[in-house]
């Protein structure tokens, strides 16, 4: 039997053509995966383990690593430590057979809970403002709409960390550096810009009869904004939501350029950690594994909108 | 319910005009269509009725209320959208809903109204399903639901049937004058195409170029049409324009064309010569040998219950409507016989209508 004379659908793709995809598919999922599991591995090595060469892929796993990063540790003499009680914890054991006690808690919660207040803080005012906006392009007359368009896109064509020093002398002088505040504001207006555009495509789509609709059903402008428009516009804001946040996550120049005690985040604070008693590779590891959490569990929660959002606009009608 | 009334309605979208200097009236429980060509201007006149444009001037009354400025929401009335504008997040049930939830009517009356009003519309077994699902048909239920279900002063349609095929078209046609004759709200309906307005109106406005042609009823509109745009709007084929260059005065019964003399309606008016048009309907064409007006056969279109039969004549194409019980040869020559109590004069110059004991007066906008 010959397969060349099999009729073959001219949109359905061939059993080959689809397992060549397949294939591309997985290995582009391992390369970029390798990083995220080697970080993830290290996490749980010992610092010896995590610096041996070869790299030991089967390994004895140990909390060492996340036992570091949240303390600070002194080290004491054996007699020292042989007087102290039986360890109250998993961690007080671990740093004790590294002949030291723990000193007290590290910075890198208060560090976290930074990251986490100015990147949603700064993701929910641009969004909030980038929906306003946005639905103001799309639905008014605004004089010279195009070049403020053109103006607020503008505001990305520069790397904004070109700007880093007027920034710094500005917020040193209104006593914004190292404010969560200050740094809340900053990501809000980097990203801003990003969510007009954005949901300025969005709403776009959205028509606009919903509307008239609404207010001829008896309600105001703004209450058809709330229960028609914005209902229809999840999708978007979503998506938008989610660019923004990973923004402001990950940002790193700035933070480190305006924050260093109170108000400073978590990118700037994990390579600090390497300083602290030699090359603590387990403990960065263990810093950027919790790192990655907020954002995977946001991405895993809203992918289907984050999807959407990427080929947004890829097929006009 | 309530009388609407149009005062010289005029808006401008910068240099365009969209609608000039508009007057008329509806008259409460009346079911006006405005007919008219794509961007002659309807929808933008439906569209100030409802408040969602402001006119450049004149003024709009609702039930004797000067409404021109006010919020779409203030002004209690009903708009069907072209493309239905439900809400996609709520389902039926909320959607017909939704208007009586802003005048704060008590959930238990909502509950009650929104089920009257899908009984009514037979919609009563899709009130919980999302309207994303709907058939066409339904879905041009439930926005009709939502419309009548707060019981405003009036309903405002704009293409309502517009994206439907045109076999369920018939039927929404047949529907909406049944609801439109059960209820008596006084309706404007927006529509270009000539079946439904005739189907459905009591009144017709035929509008061109931001301008109102015509106003009148539909029998009106098509036996007495106020200047060749309409005459040649309406009716399909449309009205046959024979042309000629005479002058006419006042008592004449017959014009010359081409040295045959044609009998027509009483002219009440003087006009110098110049060119004219002579208006006749198809079906206002009989063929008979005796007759003077010749011509010679171009093609015929069987419709089953009669027939379109083109005849060439000195004066261009002619469109008869005859019984179908008799076939023509092509290039055949036959004798037109023009009823002459249905003939329209018309001004090529300004386009209106000669006035004659036909058109006894020329009502425009």
């Amino acid at each position: 039997m010959s397969t060349a004379n099999t009729a073959h659908s001219v949109v359905e793709p061939s059993q080959t053509s689809k397992r060549i995809a397949g294939a591309i598919i997985i290995l582009y999922a391992i390369i970029t995966m390798v990083p995220l599991a080697w970080i993830f591995l290290t996490s749980f090595k010992s610092p010896p383990d995590s610096i041996s060469y070869p790299p030991k892929v089967v390994f004895q796993p140990t909390l060492e690593g996340y036992c570091n990063l949240f303390t600070t540790r002194t080290r004491q003499t054996p007699e020292y430590i042989q007087s102290l009680g039986a360890p109250v914890s998993t961690c007080d054991e671990i740093t004790r057979n590294r002949n030291m006690v723990i000193a007290g808690p590290s910075n890198y919660w208060p560090r976290f809970q930074n990251s986490l207040i100015i990147a949603f803080g700064s993701t929910f005012l641009a969004v909030f403002l980038g929906t306003l906006s946005a639905y103001g392009f799309s639905r008014f007359k605004v004089p010279l709409a195009d070049d403020i368009l053109f103006f607020i896109l503008s505001t990305r064509m520069m790397p904004p960390i070109a700007v880093a020093i007027p920034i710094y002398l500005m917020y040193r002088e209104l006593g914004l550096s190292d404010t969560a505040l200050g740094m809340i504001l900053l990501y809000t207006a980097v990203n801003v810009s990003l969510a007009v555009w954005l949901l300025k495509g969005f709403i776009d789509e959205i028509p606009r009869e919903y509307e008239e609709a609404a207010m001829i059903d008896g309600y105001t402008r703004l209450q058809a904004f709330r229960k028609v428009v914005l209902p229809q516009a999840t999708t978007g804001i979503a998506a938008t939501a989610i660019f923004c946040l990973i923004f402001a996550w990950n940002e790193y120049a700035f933070a480190v350029l305006l924050t260093s005690g109170s108000a400073q985040t978590a990118p700037p604070f994990i390579p600090t950690i390497i300083g602290e008693g030699g090359q603590d590779w387990p403990a960065v590891a263990a810093g950027t594994t919790i790192f990655l959490v907020p954002i995977l569990v946001f991405t895993i929660l809203l992918r289907k909108q984050l999807l959407r959002g990427i080929t947004f606009g890829a097929v006009r009608k | 319910m309530a009388e609407i009334r149009v005062d010289n309605l005029r808006k401008a979208f910068g240099e365009f005009v969209a609608v000039q200097d508009s007057s008329f009236t509806v008259a409460d429980g009346e079911f006006l269509a405005l007919l008219g060509p794509s961007g002659c201007g309807k929808t933008t006149t439906l569209r100030m009725i409802a408040g969602l444009e402001l006119p450049t001037s004149g003024q709009i009354f609702l039930d004797g209320e000067d409404v021109s400025f006010n919020r779409a929401s203030a002004r209690d009335i009903a708009f069907v959208f072209q493309l239905f504008a439900l809400y996609p997040h709520m389902n039926v049930r909320k959607n017909i809903g939704f208007p009586l939830l802003s005048q704060g009517v008590s959930k238990a009356e909502i509950r009650t109204r929104v089920e009257e009003t899908a009984k009514l519309l037979q919609i009563g077994h899709i009130l919980d399903k999302s309207v994303s699902g709907l058939a066409g048909g339904d879905r041009q239920r439930v926005a009709l639901g939502r419309a009548i279900v707060r019981r405003p002063k009036c309903f405002l349609m704009d293409e309502p049937l517009g994206t439907l095929d045109a076999e369920f078209r018939e039927v929404m046609v047949h529907e909406l004058r049944e609801l439109h004759n059960r209820i008596h709200a006084t309706t404007v309906y927006v529509t270009h195409d000539q079946h439904e307005a005739m189907a459905m109106a009591d009144k017709i406005a035929v509008m061109n170029h931001g301008i109102i042609e015509q106003f009148g009823t539909p029998q009106e509109i098509y036996n007495r049409p106020a200047s060749m745009y309409v005459a040649d709007f309406i009716g399909s084929p449309p009205m046959n324009f024979l042309k000629f260059t005479a002058g006419v005065q006042k008592g004449d019964r017959s014009i010359s064309l081409e040295g045959v003399d044609v009998a027509l309606p009483e002219v009440h008016q003087d006009l110098a010569p110049g060119e004219l048009a002579l208006g006749v309907r198809p079906e206002h064409i009989r063929f008979s040998d005796s007759a003077a007006l010749r011509g010679s056969v171009y093609g015929a279109e069987y419709l089953g219950t009669n027939q379109i039969v083109a005849v060439e004549t000195g004066k261009g194409l002619l469109k008869a409507r005859v019984p179908a019980d008799r076939t023509f040869r092509i290039g055949e020559t036959v004798g037109l016989e023009l009823n002459s109590e249905k003939l329209s004069l018309f001004d090529c110059a300004s386009g209106r209508a000669v006035l004659s004991s036909l058109h006894t007066e020329a009502r425009h906008g």
